[in-house]
């Protein structure tokens, strides 16, 4: 008899792609907007970072030990969710802020429910839930604003400051959306005083910052124009896909442009659903948290439901709830919806004759 | 030319530089050849011959084991030495008949038509049913019954697929370059046997002299024309093809071309029965690649049905490295042999060997559901949630997710991080779905 040949099912070739690539690319993506943290905020961004990846696949490493499943942690999927939780941190956060979010983030986050992959949720928005919930005034207060923001806000926040009474701890901190979100509300700021300050934020010159990364706000949402470098390249490899961010941010944009004036509807400068679109961490949420592949819906149509919810809860926690940012908890709710997405959008096979 | 397309679909490497500048060759007579008696869709054909019967090249070995079926002839003379199961071209053990060849190689009585086209619809239907053809792009649906539609259902289109999408596969292509009015009078057969008025030849954009050369020979047709089709990946499937060339959709749940009006057949097919009804020529050989990085001399053959594919890979002069594996067919929807020792069928369009490397599999990792596969689906499915669907025995949401539409073409599969083997999945899901809505 000759030779006898393995033999297996088709294809027999196979796209140069694992789940490790895809990983390490989503870490790779992220690099430029840390390294944009580092020049704007100093090597202490970094430092947060590492303790939270080092966090992320040190429990990682060793909850799967203790499940007795092989050890995965260089799959790159950790790293990942150490790097989104420092992202999510202002730079003056103790050491140990990231390493409780992380290990948080991976052992209830994900690998309760059997790790990567079967997790309802993004890890890392729930560790930075967790995180936010437990040390609120760690978490959303304090922020380190780069010196040419205070600049351009000197005036404003100043005014801002020296209201009287009333001033919740938020408006002492010098994030964009603290201020936009102060605005909306009469017992804190005049309403002449309001309209003088949403003209800035809704100005070129803001936005201008905001977008190279001359803000105040987390490490990670530093600069949108870097994020946005890190998400094309992901979308040139097809690792993220456009469906989700696009209706995502088209979502907020046309929800603010009516809602976000506090003249009425539509007395919003079409600047100022540019500036929401840049400010916070609805570029870092839309391209890299609610793209997460485990959390997000499979079917073509349930990305677009997927988006357009998340854009809603956003504009509606930015605009009328009780946090100036609403990105992670949008996400993650919309990610509690998947499933009922998938099921309800699933499409009609090619050439589904319809009655 | 603005190239048509379909929605969804990859783009492999289409590895065609092998074989695509080397013109069809005729190999050495094989000693032996090994005829299945199954190389199509349907019933398996009943052999009219037994051990040591003396047969001439064209004789009629078997005959049709029903009306979706056909006949089996020798496609060499010689002398019938066995009929037992033999490795089979879609992998595993089929019934066959093996010749042993005499060398003389003498024909039965062949004839020339002149009229052929004079020839009656019922005439040419006959003539091609008693050739044993039967699709030559892979499926092997048998010819004549594609040819025979209920009267319900008119047809006004026969599509010639010249699309080879398949990566590395090139004998279409070779084909169309060197017979092309033998295509063409295989198309104008087909248009007439069915009365459809408009015939199509669909050829993929990495063709352009194929587009070219049926441009230049059809200037003056009015009724043919050449269309251009994207390069992507599963250009050449059936329902595929019909909707890039005509806007049409073919019903989804066992629909079939004839419902829209359509009739697609291989270019290879249209040779065949131009051959079969023009010379009486039953179907005996078919063009074949046989290429792969590690295949020294990748060549496209006239081979005989029933070659051994390692006849076939010696007059290729073997290989340069150690085999991994051996296809039978293309990389996206070929079947692995076990061995060298597999006869081609009707239906092999390629024998393609890889080394080792080529050949090693990942293991399947945790589905990522990141999508990628519902995104290539040429059939709009989900296949991540069939697969996983039917891993837990949910048989019912498997059927829900599409299972039984699937045209099994792998672009799911190719693009998969997590190497998921989701065709073999969805290949359970059908059987069980089939259990389930049996019993």
């Amino acid at each position: 008899m000759s030779q006898i040949y393995a033999v297996s099912a088709a294809p027999h070739i196979k796209q140069k792609i694992s789940v490790s690539s895809v990983m390490w690319q989503v870490a790779l993506a992220l690099t430029p907007a840390l390294l944009a943290a580092v020049v704007f905020f100093g090597i202490r961004s970094l430092e947060l970072t590492i303790y939270g990846i080092l966090a992320a696949v040190i429990t990682e490493a060793l909850f799967q030990k203790i499940r007795q499943v092989p050890i995965t942690v260089t799959d790159g999927s950790a790293v990942v969710t150490g790097m989104l939780i420092s992202f999510n941190l202002n730079v003056a956060s103790p050491w140990w802020l990231p390493v409780a979010g992380s290990v948080f983030a991976i052992t209830i986050g994900k690998q309760i429910f059997g790790g990567l992959g079967h997790n309802p949720m993004n890890p890392a928005l729930l560790g930075r839930a967790f995180l936010v919930a437990s040390w609120p005034t760690l978490t959303t207060a304090g922020w380190t604003a780069s010196a040419p923001f205070k600049n351009l806000f000197e005036g404003s926040i100043n005014g801002l400051k020296n209201l009287p009474s009333n001033i919740p701890d938020v408006i002492t901190s010098a994030t964009p959306l603290g201020v936009a979100k102060a605005l909306r509300d009469p017992a804190i700021i005049s309403r002449d005083m309001a309209e003088t300050v949403m003209n800035k934020l809704a100005d070129m010159d803001t936005i201008r910052h905001l977008f190279w990364g001359n803000i105040g706000g987390c490490i990670g949402e530093v600069s949108a124009g870097l994020l946005l470098l890190g998400a094309a390249y992901l979308a040139y490899k097809h690792i993220i896909e456009w469906r989700i961010p696009v209706s995502y941010i088209a979502t907020v944009f046309v929800l603010i442009y009516v809602f976000g004036g506090i003249n009425g509807l539509f007395s919003a400068s079409i600047l100022l659903p540019v500036f929401h679109i840049f400010a916070g961490g609805l570029i870092l949420g839309a391209f890299f948290m609610a793209t997460d592949m485990v959390t997000s819906p499979v079917t073509k149509r349930g990305r677009y439901i997927f988006g357009i919810g998340c854009g809603i809860i956003t504009v509606v926690i930015r605009l009328v709830g009780g946090y100036p940012e609403g990105v992670s908890y949008s996400i993650l709710l919309m990610n509690i919806a998947v499933p009922l997405i998938d099921k309800y959008t699933v499409p009609k096979p090619f050439g589904e004759v319809r009655s | 030319m603005e190239y048509k397309s379909f929605p969804g679909g990859i783009h492999p490497p289409d590895a065609k530089k092998y074989s695509k500048n080397s013109s069809i060759a005729d190999p050495p007579l094989p000693q032996k050849v090994i005829i299945p008696l199954l190389q199509h869709i349907g019933a398996p054909s009943k052999p009219v011959v037994k051990v040591g019967d003396e047969v001439k090249l064209g004789q009629k070995i078997a005959e049709a084991g029903g009306f979706v079926s056909i006949p089996m002839h020798a496609s060499i003379s010689g002398k019938i030495t066995n009929i037992a199961k033999f490795p089979h071209p879609a992998g595993l053990m089929q019934q066959a008949i093996e010749i042993t060849g005499n060398g003389k190689d003498d024909w039965i009585d062949l004839v020339d038509d002149e009229n052929y086209f004079e020839l009656s619809a019922e005439e040419i239907k006959k003539r091609i049913a008693e050739a044993g053809i039967c699709g030559m792009g892979g499926a092997g649906f048998p010819t004549h019954v594609k040819l025979s539609p209920p009267q319900d259902k008119p047809i006004d289109t026969v599509i010639l697929n010249g699309v080879e999408c398949e990566p590395y596969l090139t004998a279409d292509y070779r084909l169309m370059l060197e017979r092309p009015e033998a295509i063409i009078s295989g198309l104008k057969l087909l248009m007439k046997t069915v009365k459809a008025e408009n015939g199509i030849i669909g050829i993929e954009s990495n063709k352009p002299d194929a587009i070219k050369l049926f441009e230049e020979l059809l200037k003056d047709e009015k009724n043919i024309k050449v269309t251009g089709l994207k390069l992507k990946y599963p250009q050449g499937a059936e329902k595929q093809l019909i909707y890039a060339a005509t806007g049409r959709k073919v019903p989804n749940q066992g629909g079939l071309p004839m419902s829209v009006g359509t009739v697609v057949q291989n270019v290879g097919t249209a040779v065949a029965v131009y051959e079969a009804v023009r010379y009486k020529k039953p179907l005996i050989q078919r063009v074949i690649s046989v290429t792969g990085k590690i295949v020294k001399n990748p060549r496209n053959i006239n081979a005989r049905i029933g070659t051994l594919c390692k006849d076939l890979l010696e007059f290729c002069d073997g290989t340069t490295e150690e085999i991994g594996k051996v296809i039978s067919g293309g990389p996206m929807m070929g079947f692995a042999l076990f061995t060298l020792d597999t006869p081609i069928g009707k239906g092999s369009s390629g024998l393609l060997i890889m080394n080792k490397k080529e050949a090693s599999k990942n293991e399947e990792s945790t589905c990522l559901r990141c999508g990628r596969c519902v995104d290539v689906c040429p059939m709009n499915l989900v296949p991540s949630l069939i697969a996983s669907n039917v891993r837990y025995n949910d048989i019912k949401s498997a059927e829900k997710y599409g299972a039984m539409d699937c045209i099994k073409c792998g672009s799911c599969a190719y693009v998969c991080p997590s190497h998921i083997k989701l065709i073999q999945w969805i290949d359970i899901a059908k059987i069980k779905i089939s259990e389930m809505r049996s019993s």
